[in-house]
């Protein structure tokens, strides 16, 4: 009769373990919570694609809501999520930049799928992908007037995900 | 038969010539490292088997061939040769990848239950055990009174003279 409970306590421990996993089945391991978001744009003047001797850097977005996709020619999922750039670049201005790539390949990838991007900035070092923490390529930021990451989506956009995620708050943010 | 033998060794003088080249090429593609390098190179390498490459998650930076990997390999020995401590390296890639670039997670209100939680589990078990012992030291029967000793030991040597019979 006495302390009967006792046992019911690895039971206890085991349902609350079966929890735990059974919640992270549905999570991507892969998928790691952007350290940048909320937090100021690292800033950088990178040389552009189309004109090497013009570059960009952030500062000259303040004002207005956009943003940053990262791509290359060697990545595939960037083809796939193209035309989703080009659909979401009529909406908001969005600048490409193009991680350690060929620069004739980076071209004529853009001449073939079609460019819309504001500015196609080129980090060749792959230095100013590290400062904003991106470890895939395609990665797309949303920047607000003020310079702020306020979202980072990792791997190819989805219609899914731009218009539960992306559209929505982007609308917010440009209000 | 003559000719078939000059071919062979034909064959092998072009062999170990180009063995020879190959050897040359490769002594000069490592270039010889100054002690400074070296140094830098040994703290590269102990710092990125801390560390976690993101692409390959269950890869050290150290063993990765990701792109990333060179990349930040890269970065961590320009911070190295820059005269950064380990810890500067280490909280260049938190602020940029968050903790789980480490493989030994720091501690911190958030990972008190991964640090502690071991021992935490090794505690319960210990209390458990020793309150099965107390219980099973408690339900043992008391020692038998002077009459029933008595007879106990009758019995027994009742029994150990028919068994020696």
């Amino acid at each position: 009769m006495k302390k009967q409970w006792i046992w019911a306590l690895p039971l206890a421990v085991f349902v609350v373990m079966v929890g735990f996993f059974a919640a992270s089945l549905d999570k991507d391991p892969r998928e790691l919570p952007s350290q940048r978001l909320d937090k100021p744009a690292p800033a950088f003047t990178l040389p552009l694609l189309e004109n090497p001797q013009a570059s960009f850097s952030p500062a000259q977005m303040h004002g207005q809501v956009w943003l940053l996709n990262v791509w290359a020619s060697w990545c595939a999922a960037c083809r796939s999520e193209h035309a989703l750039i080009g659909q979401l670049a009529k909406q908001v201005p969005v600048v490409g930049l193009n991680q350690q790539d060929e620069a004739g390949a980076a071209r004529a990838w853009l001449a073939e799928l079609g460019n819309p991007y504001l500015a196609t900035p080129t980090d060749d070092d792959g230095r100013v992908s590290i400062d904003y923490g991106v470890y895939g390529v395609p990665e797309t930021f949303v920047i607000d007037k003020q310079g702020v990451i306020r979202y980072r989506h990792l791997g190819p956009v989805t219609e899914q995900s731009i218009n539960d995620v992306l559209l929505p708050l982007i609308r917010k943010l440009q209000a | 038969m003559k000719r078939t033998r000059h071919t062979l060794l034909w064959l092998q003088t072009l062999v170990a010539m180009l063995l020879l080249v190959c050897t040359t090429l490769a002594l000069a593609a490592t270039p010889a490292l100054s002690p400074d390098e070296a140094a830098v190179d040994a703290r590269l390498k102990a710092i990125s088997r801390e560390l976690r490459c993101l692409v390959c998650q269950n890869e050290t930076l150290a063993d990765s061939n990701a792109k990333l990997a060179q990349n930040l390999r890269r970065e961590v020995r320009k911070l190295i040769a820059d005269g950064h401590s380990d810890s500067e390296v280490i909280s260049f890639l938190t602020e940029r990848y968050g903790d789980f670039v480490r493989y030994r997670p720091p501690f911190k209100p958030l990972t008190w239950l991964l640090w502690l939680g071991p021992f935490a589990l090794l505690g319960c078990g210990a209390l458990m055990l020793g309150h099965i012992v107390q219980r099973q030291k408690q339900q043992d029967a008391p020692p038998p009174d002077a009459a029933t000793a008595a007879r106990i030991n009758a019995l027994l040597a009742q029994q150990n003279k028919d068994t020696l019979a």
